[in-house]
Parts: structure tokens; C-alpha cells; sequence
């Protein structure tokens, strides 16, 4: 077993012992086999000694068991890690920032405390799964749909904190965004209620965001200087109607327009789903796609058109228009989502499909009209979040097929955050490549984003890990690569693993690191003793920064 | 922190020998089936339900299930409560150990009392050893 460098055996043992007063014996996990479930099964470090590895977890059932461990942590200078369901898998999973932390496991935190149907608004404890809370909504009869990630049995609280993102309207599928309210344990072991919620008997805590004074939400996501023990979101009321729409463009240099014009459909909210990219040519889906369900690797990769996707130059595109021709294929295609009533969601189709006609030789698709609730037949073959209904299908991509006969065993994912333009997707692409034909790896298909976020596009890249160390090695000094590269060009990642959170951290540096040092000193004023999360965002206490 | 190799290797053993009689077309559990109540029955059910089946359900959409129905390419079931041939054993070795892209699961997610309910569940249909 690991500890940190400063925390002896005695003191761990001291932190056990508090911890089974707190919560019960057999909530406090010690041995090899209990802990070694606190793994990130998709550690890029597996088996190597780098692995961040846990020291125990203890597992408390209420608020006042939360915050009897923090103090626990606070008197034997053992940090704690907090995790909801540890399910950001490709992100760090339930394992620590830093070997020998004990977990706080809040699973057993699954209540939904409320579900109001008039406020379209819920609100939850950490340990509550999209699953649980979609189950928790219908045995409501509440018509809300529940906005949630592709793998359904993360946390909305987790997710939320980890600034993740969904699939239906913007102001939903922006987690962070959606909530409402928070109650955090802070490192010392109070309790701290932020918006309406600091009021003493508010009414309106899931209601108004801000309360009174400064907006302190965010200095509780993607960090370590409170544990959220309950948070609100507002959900999205289940519309009347959906339209989905798809339109063609044939030229390679049509993606710049095509992005132009989507993006202004929906600041302008019209496009009020979320819209993507794909390329029937390449046959590369859009992401979410409602009607594209089979498993990513199905088909196989025409490698000449990859390359000159990438190269982009006269001779690839001549190349393209030709298997343009040739296939009856279009270079790309856009999605696009409404959702409304029936009148309106056609009528927003029309003018999207006017403002589209700008480029040369455009075509629409039929669309597809869906009403709810989804028939039997609709939901056994649709993208599930896009209509509020977690899912775990995501997991296609992984599995057997006959072009992909090796089964994965973990994924990371590199997510730099890069303007939103057809420039950018094409210069973000062609570095990706090259850096990745640098390092002797395979060059992933020409990506496509889905757009989560309204102003920006965040192009996910999800790279293999395995049980090799040597792979695992050679992978992770790509990624490292491509986050320094992508800074170099103004591109940062929106969230990452947990092993590359200092690197990011260090590319967020405009003032000679100035964020970086007020996180500091915002952790050192809260955190005095350095007990939560440690390294977590690449945040350290003073106790840890030597 | 390591998995302790010992508490990987007896699992594995218990795993292989069904797997290779499966191979060879022939589906002998490594376990005999136990009666069980009606509650712990439903529990296991519960159980499945909530932590198996948006993988392992039947039908379109389940990643574990197409998965496996690549694998066994129709020799045998490729949704799990439609097996005959899962033992307690390989239940228990898959769920703590997992598989692939499925992590193991924590005893906050499923506890050993709701492992043994799931385990009895999907061994309900095996048939006895001879």
C-alpha cells in the first residue's frame, strides 16, 4: 500500500480509525481486493509504478457522515478524494490525483431529493446515477427529460462538476450551466449552501442561480476545494415535438460555410438541438446521430480519402470530387435538431434549410418527426440522449466487430477547445495527424465534432489505452505532445485525465501562471491542511507544492 | 496498488475450463445450480437490471450484447439471462474483476450480498453437471 510522502502508517491507521466511528466498519474499504476496485480501470499508466493508486476508501451515507470524514482527514492530515459514481471513465475514473489519498466514495448518496415538474427542476446527492434520476423522473409522472452525457450511469452531480456535456438544448446540455444551487462540505468540515440555497428557509434555491454577493458555484467545478454533498439542475420539459434535419454539401471547401450558417442558426435560436458534422463520404456519422447506430470501426477505412482529407490541398480535393461522383457520397453533411412544437419545429426547418441554400449546390434531406413518448420501435434504434434517456450504447465503439476484432480495454481522450470554424476543424485535424505520424502511432479517421458547446468546438479525439506498457507509453507522450502543440496554437483542453492536469494547467499560464497562483491561494485559505483532493486540476496545496 | 495475483488466479481457473468446453460445443457449468427463494431471485433480477442490462440486455443498443454476438456468432446466447451456462463463479470473477471496456464494479455499486443475488439469477437456467 502507498501513502503520500507525509502521511505515516500511524496516522493512516489514526484516519481508519475515525473514519469507521464516522460511517461503520463496513464502510470503511482496506484490504488489497476493496481497494484495487478503486482502480481507474482506464489508466494510461496501468500497472506501472505511476499508477495513482488509493490507499482506502471510506463510503459515508449522509452530509453528516461527509463532513465527520473531512474532519477525520483534517486531524490526521490523510486526504480524502471525493467521487460520485467514479464513473468519468478516460478522465481518471474513481482513482486519485495523488497516490495514498483515501476515496471519499459518495455512491451511497443516491437520493433524489426533489422532483418539480411545474419548476422543471430537480435536485440530487452526488451518489445519483443519469439512470437514477431518469427512473426517479418518470415514477413522478414529471414530463422532464433528463440531459445526460452518452454513458448513462455517470453522475449528474460528477459530470456537472467535471464541466461535462449532453445532447438536447444548450442551456441543458451544458451541465455546469443547468444547475442551480449547491450545498458543499467545505475542507474543513462545514457546510456551506451557495445561490437562494445560503438563505435560511429559502423557497427559490432551485429557482434563481446567483443569490446574494459573488457567484461562487464555479470555484467547485474542476477543482478541489469543496465537497458537493447536493446540487439542483433545471430540466428541459419534454417538447411536443422533435425535427431532425440533415443537409448535403459537396465540395470539400463547403465546410467553413456550412459551419458559418450553423452556427448562426442556432445563436439566433433557431437550431435549438444540438447540431453536428459528419462526412457521408468518409462515411463518418454525426456524432448522435439518431439514426446511425452501428459501432464506430463497422466499416472500413478507405485510406487514399483520409489522406486527403488531411492534405486538403488541389490535387486531394480533386481526388474528393471525383469519389464525389464516383459514389453519389457527399463531402459533408450537417445535422440539425429542433425541438418544439409541431408547428414551429417545421417551420424552423424551413428557414434553416433557406439559410443553408447559400452554398452552392446544397441538398436537404427528408427529415424525421418524432413525437413522444418514442414508440417502442423509435427507441430501440434512436441516440437516446438526444430525446432525454440515458443509455449506455456509447459502448459500441469498443467492442467486436469484424473490423475491429480486438477488444478494447480503455480509452483517454484529448479535448482541446478550438474555434468554431471549418479553418480550425481542418488545421486542427492535419496537426493531430501530424503529430501522431511523428510518434510512430496511427493516424485516427479526419474528425468530425458534434457542437456541445454553442461558441466553440471542442474536438474530442479519443485515443486507446491497453494493457502494454509500452503502447500505453508511446500514446501518452503523444497526447502530451498534442496538448503543448494545440497550446502553442491557442487551443486548450477542456478537461483531461487526470495524468495530464498539471501539463494542462501549465498551457492556462497568461501572466506568468497568475490563474494558476490565485487557485493556489484560494486553495490555501480553504484547505489549510491540503486534505482535499490533492493535484486534483492540477491545483496543489501548499503542503505538496515544496 | 496492485490486485493481489492470488485472488486473480483462482477465478481464472474456475473461468477457463467452461470456456474451452464452450469452444468445443458443449455447455457444462462449473457449478451446479442452487434452488433459490423467490426473493433472492427477484433481487438478482433487480440487480441485473439495474447494473447489467443498458449492456447486456437483449436486443439492439447493447453494446455487450453485440459484442458477444460477434464472439459467439450464435453458438451460444449472446444476451446474458438468455445463458445457461454462467456459474456463480464467472459471474462473480467478471463483475469485481470486469472485462475489456466494462470496469469492475465497487461493493458501493454492487455489494457481495447483491453480487450473490446476480450471480444466482443469471446461474438460474444452468444446467446440473453430470
Amino acid at each position: 500500500m502507498r501513502l503520500p510522502h507525509d502521511v505515516t502508517p500511524e496516522m493512516f491507521d489514526r484516519a481508519l480509525k475515525g473514519f469507521r466511528d464516522a460511517v461503520g466498519p463496513e464502510w470503511v474499504f482496506t484490504s488489497d481486493e476493496d481497494v484495487a476496485l478503486y482502480r481507474d480501470a482506464y489508466s494510461p499508466f496501468w500497472d506501472e509504478p505511476e499508477e495513482r493508486v488509493a490507499s482506502a476508501a471510506v463510503a459515508p451515507a449522509n452530509v453528516e457522515q461527509v463532513q465527520a470524514c473531512v474532519r477525520v482527514a483534517n486531524q490526521t492530515s490523510l486526504p480524502v478524494y471525493p467521487i460520485s459514481t467514479g464513473k468519468n471513465l478516460g478522465y481518471g475514473g474513481s482513482a486519485p490525483a495523488l497516490s495514498g489519498s483515501c476515496v471519499l466514495d459518495l455512491k451511497r448518496m443516491d437520493r433524489v431529493l426533489d422532483v418539480d415538474e411545474a419548476n422543471a427542476s430537480v435536485l440530487v446527492e452526488p451518489g445519483v446515477s443519469y439512470f437514477d434520476l431518469y427512473r426517479a423522473v418518470r415514477d413522478a409522472g414529471a414530463k422532464l427529460w433528463v440531459d445526460c452525457p452518452d454513458p448513462g450511469w455517470g453522475s449528474p452531480i460528477g459530470n456537472a462538476l467535471d464541466r461535462g456535456g449532453g445532447y438536447t438544448r444548450a442551456q441543458f446540455r451544458n451541465h455546469f450551466d443547468a444547475h442551480c444551487g449547491m450545498e458543499v462540505v467545505l475542507p474543513t468540515g462545514e457546510l456551506m449552501r451557495t445561490g437562494m440555497g445560503a438563505m435560511p428557509g429559502a423557497r427559490t434555491w432551485q429557482q434563481y442561480k446567483p443569490g446574494f454577493g459573488p457567484w461562487v458555484d464555479g470555484l467547485f467545478s474542476q477543482s478541489n476545494f469543496g465537497v458537493v454533498t447536493k446540487m439542483g439542475f433545471w430540466m428541459m420539459p419534454e417538447p411536443e415535438a422533435c425535427l431532425i434535419g440533415r443537409v448535403y454539401a459537396n465540395r470539400y471547401e463547403d465546410l467553413p460555410a456550412l459551419l458559418r450558417i450553423l452556427t448562426h442558426l442556432e445563436n439566433s435560436g433557431i437550431v435549438n438541438g444540438m447540431p453536428g458534422l459528419g462526412s457521408p463520404l468518409l462515411q463518418r456519422r454525426v456524432p448522435a446521430d439518431p439514426q446511425a447506430s452501428d459501432p464506430y470501426g463497422a466499416t472500413g477505412i478507405d485510406q487514399a480519402l483520409q489522406d486527403a482529407f488531411y492534405a486538403g490541398d488541389d490535387k486531394a480535393r480533386a481526388l474528393i470530387a471525383d469519389r464525389v461522383k464516383q459514389t453519389g457520397r457527399s463531402c459533408w453533411n450537417a445535422l440539425v435538431k429542433f425541438y418544439g412544437p409541431e408547428k414551429l419545429v417545421r417551420l424552423q426547418w424551413e428557414i434553416a434549410k433557406e439559410a443553408f441554400a447559400d452554398i452552392e449546390g446544397l441538398r436537404a434531406g427528408d427529415p424525421e418527426f418524432y413525437g413522444f413518448p418514442l414508440s417502442d420501435e423509435d427507441l430501440a434504434k434512436v441516440h437516446k440522449p438526444t430525446f432525454g434517456i440515458p443509455s449506455l450504447s456509447v459502448f459500441n465503439f469498443g467492442i467486436r466487430t469484424d473490423h475491429q476484432p480486438e477488444l478494447a480495454v480503455g480509452h483517454q481522450a484529448f479535448s482541446p477547445v478550438i474555434p468554431r470554424t471549418g479553418e480550425a476543424i481542418f488545421e486542427s485535424n492535419r496537426l493531430f495527424a501530424q503529430v501522431l505520424k511523428e510518434e510512430g502511432l496511427p493516424v485516427p479517421p479526419f474528425h468530425l465534432p458534434g457542437c456541445v458547446w454553442e461558441r466553440a468546438i471542442m474536438m474530442i479525439t479519443i485515443f486507446p489505452v491497453t494493457r502494454d506498457a509500452e503502447t500505453n507509453r508511446k500514446y501518452r507522450k503523444a497526447i502530451q505532445r498534442l496538448v503543448v502543440e494545440a497550446a502553442r496554437r491557442g487551443w486548450g483542453e477542456y478537461r483531461t485525465p487526470v495524468i495530464y492536469q498539471d501539463l494542462v494547467m501549465g498551457t492556462y499560464s497568461f501572466g506568468d501562471h497568475a490563474l494558476r497562483r490565485f487557485h493556489e491561494t484560494v486553495k490555501d485559505a480553504l484547505d489549510p491542511n491540503g486534505i482535499l483532493s490533492p493535484g486534483r486540476y492540477g491545483i496543489w496545496p501548499r503542503r505538496n507544492r515544496g | 496498488m496492485k490486485r493481489a495475483a492470488i485472488a486473480i488466479a483462482a477465478p481464472l481457473a474456475a473461468l477457463v475450463l467452461p470456456f474451452v468446453l464452450m469452444g468445443a460445443g458443449r455447455l457444462v457449468p462449473a457449478a451446479p445450480a442452487m434452488p433459490m427463494p423467490d426473493a433472492a431471485m427477484t433481487r438478482g433480477q433487480q440487480v441485473f437490471d439495474k447494473w447489467c442490462a443498458p449492456c447486456h440486455g437483449r436486443g439492439p443498443g447493447h453494446p455487450g450484447t453485440q459484442s458477444l454476438e460477434v464472439k459467439y456468432k450464435g453458438t451460444i446466447p449472446a444476451a446474458l439471462e438468455d445463458r445457461s451456462d454462467l456459474s456463480p463463479e464467472i459471474t462473480r470473477y467478471f463483475v469485481r474483476q470486469g472485462i475489456a471496456l466494462m470496469p469492475y464494479f465497487r461493493k458501493t455499486e454492487i455489494s457481495d450480498a447483491d453480487l450473490q443475488a446476480l450471480s444466482a439469477y443469471l446461474a438460474r437456467q444452468d444446467e446440473p453437471s453430470e
